[in-house]
């Protein structure tokens, strides 16, 4: 059995992440890049299912820029057998369309039973790309699991809707995303931070994958205008006089928030 | 930093956050041993930093592991500083002990599911620990030890004890080196002595009446003993060293945050000269103690002639930097720094010790200053 698992490298959850308005892309700089936790839970599940089936393959599998690598080793370290990192300059600011051929064509490439992302990054936070993955892969998808059963040949879970659970089953092959509600991943132990190093870590480009990101025949997103987040101002002070709750209640609905 | 030194410590941050940080002031407090949260160290690779890795060891350099045991301290000064003392022993028998004697022992101290203690200080001997009294009379192809070790750290949770005992004359020459599993008749301990700091570590009196092992659990030579005890001090000097920069980094970096929010005269401390000169004074006599003890852990890996002075030296300098600094840390707080709820005065009375333990600084003193006026043979 091999899994792909993939991992994001995200500027720090408890920290500021900003945009950077010359570019439109993610500022790096401020603050401290991170493995996102999501991925962290993704591999997590392929690490426990590889624990009690020895035969199984876990790779890590990222498209981000060439100084993430010691963030996708930090998947190495927690326990996958390798990696692939897909790195190059032209598919900076790649839009999803874009992130997902080019994730696809390595998935295709590297060969793969099982495929498990994290539901969205907490930077990007798109949350579309497991099921574009499934698409361009021809695969079964199955999104935001709480619960994941892997057999040898199907992946069974739980999906949480507004009013209810989901029992959801899928022959191999398949791509599939969880939430947070799985467990939280293993701690990397400095005995798999020192053989992290020699496992084997593939950097591969755009072009040894046959992706064009100048390829103007596939619908791509274009961003228009970018903003400055406006700073955040005080909120709105409502004073109980005997009709506070009706006061709330008045906001609330003028603001559509219930 | 290499990339693989920054991901050892970054996995430490994240143990030391998520497991020590959030206990350190009720551990403290309430006198408690964490064993359970010892066990989780163990499978993270921290029971044997620097043991071979064939019977469970992380085989790290000793320069990797200062930066180690600085990451870990900043969670628990007082649980880290255990560590070290556990990692000596383990380290000891690793180093010193034969392939049956590593087989039996290092395994459970790497993965700390076994934990281990150093006996050599004595009610009566200290410093001077080549005048320690406790016997190992041969009988047989056994030892009978009879004698009673002072001030040992995890005493009565351990699984061994590494006990330094007189097997020969006077001196130092007439000392062995013996491991005596928990559980062997005879061996008892005194009551958790109360201290002034360290309090989420026991330390008692280790009490050996007619103790039985066998002689094939003795390290090394018989009269080997002293040896072996002082070169695990030596590795012991550099880690206490490493806590202590660690517990007065935290204070200073919480001393800095404190200064920003506290407002006095109408602005923030942080804007008072004198403030921002006492900050630069603790940050520099940190990186100075930081850069004499990378310095004395490269020497240790590459075993120079000079290694004991440059220990002694590190050791000496960054237990006194960062006693000074955790205690300025506490004078920035001011009333608050003397609540519990800070952290700070914990702190402060953890690090207090270091200047005591491992060779006291009059005997890193002693060690320095001998081989200066040491006259050319």
């Amino acid at each position: 059995m091999k899994i792909i698992v993939l991992v994001k490298e995200v500027p720090d959850t408890y920290g500021e992440r900003k945009l950077d308005l010359e570019t439109g892309l993610a500022d790096r700089a401020a603050s401290e890049a991170v493995l996102d936790e999501i991925s962290e839970r993704a591999l997590e599940v392929a690490l426990s299912y590889a624990d009690s089936a020895p035969d199984t393959e876990v790779v890590v599998l990222s498209m981000a820029p060439e100084s993430a690598a010691a963030t996708i080793r930090k998947g190495l370290a927690m326990g996958a057998a390798s990696a692939v990192h897909v790195t190059d300059p032209a598919l900076a600011g790649a839009d999803l369309g874009l992130t997902a051929r080019t994730l696809a064509a390595a998935i295709r490439r590297t060969g793969f039973d099982l495929v498990i992302t994290g539901n969205l990054s907490t930077d990007g936070s798109g949350g579309v790309l497991p099921a574009m993955l499934a698409e361009l892969l021809e695969v079964p998808n199955m999104t935001a699991l709480s619960v994941v059963e892997v057999t040898a040949d199907s992946v069974t879970g739980t999906r949480s809707a507004d009013d209810g659970d989901m029992r959801v089953r899928a022959p191999l092959p398949a791509v599939i995303s969880i939430n947070e509600a799985l467990p939280d991943a293993r701690f990397p132990n400095f005995k798999g931070i020192m053989a992290a190093k020699k496992k084997p870590f593939e950097t591969l480009s755009a072009a040894d994958l046959g992706v064009d990101p100048e390829d103007v025949s596939a619908p791509a997103s274009i961003m228009t205008a970018i903003a400055e987040k406006p700073p955040r101002s005080a909120g709105v002070k409502i004073t109980d006089e005997g009709d506070g709750g009706t006061k709330i209640a008045e906001y609330l609905i003028e603001n559509r928030l219930v | 930093m290499s990339e693989e030194r920054e991901a050892l410590i970054a996995a430490v941050r994240e143990f030391a956050d998520a497991e020590l940080a959030p206990n350190a002031s009720q551990w403290d407090a309430e006198k408690f041993f964490p064993i359970d949260t010892l066990r989780k160290a163990g499978s993270l690779g921290l029971g044997g930093v620097y043991v071979r890795e064939d019977f469970g060891g992380s085989a790290l350099t000793r320069a990797d592991a200062v930066a180690v045991f600085e990451e870990l301290a900043k969670g628990d000064t007082t649980v880290a500083a255990y560590i070290s003392i556990h990692n000596m022993v383990a380290w000891m028998i690793d180093t010193f002990g034969d392939e049956g004697q590593r087989e039996r022992w290092v395994p459970g101290l790497a993965a700390m599911t076994d934990l281990g203690s150093y006996c050599l200080t004595e009610p009566g001997a200290g410093s001077d620990a080549a005048a320690i009294t406790t016997s190992a009379v041969r009988d047989g192809d056994d030892y009978v030890i009879d004698g009673v070790k002072q001030f040992v750290s995890g005493a009565g949770s351990s699984a061994v004890y590494v006990v330094m005992a007189r097997t020969g004359g006077p001196g130092a020459k007439g000392i062995s080196a013996i491991v005596v599993p928990d559980g062997t008749p005879g061996l008892s301990f005194g009551r958790n002595e109360a201290k002034m700091g360290w309090n989420a570590q026991p330390t008692r009196q280790v009490i050996l009446e007619g103790v039985r092992v066998p002689v094939l659990n003795r390290l090394g030579a018989e009269g080997a003993g002293f040896g072996i005890a002082l070169k695990g001090l030596n590795g012991g000097r550099l880690n206490i060293a490493a806590c202590s920069i660690g517990g007065a980094q935290w204070a200073l970096e919480r001393a800095i945050q404190y200064v920003h929010e506290r407002e006095t005269f109408g602005a923030p401390l942080a804007e008072n000269q004198s403030i921002v000169f006492t900050l630069a004074d603790m940050e520099t006599e940190l990186q100075a103690a930081r850069a004499l003890l990378e310095r004395a852990a490269i020497k240790a890996d590459e075993g120079a002639v000079d290694v004991v002075t440059a220990c002694a030296m590190a050791k000496r300098f960054a237990t006194d930097a960062a006693f000074s600094v955790a205690n300025t840390a506490l004078q920035l707080h001011g009333g608050y720094g003397y609540l519990h709820e800070y952290g700070i005065e914990r702190v402060v009375r953890d690090l207090r010790v270091h200047q005591i333990l491992e060779g006291t600084n009059e005997i890193m003193r002693l060690i320095v200053g001998r081989n200066l006026v040491k006259r050319p043979e």
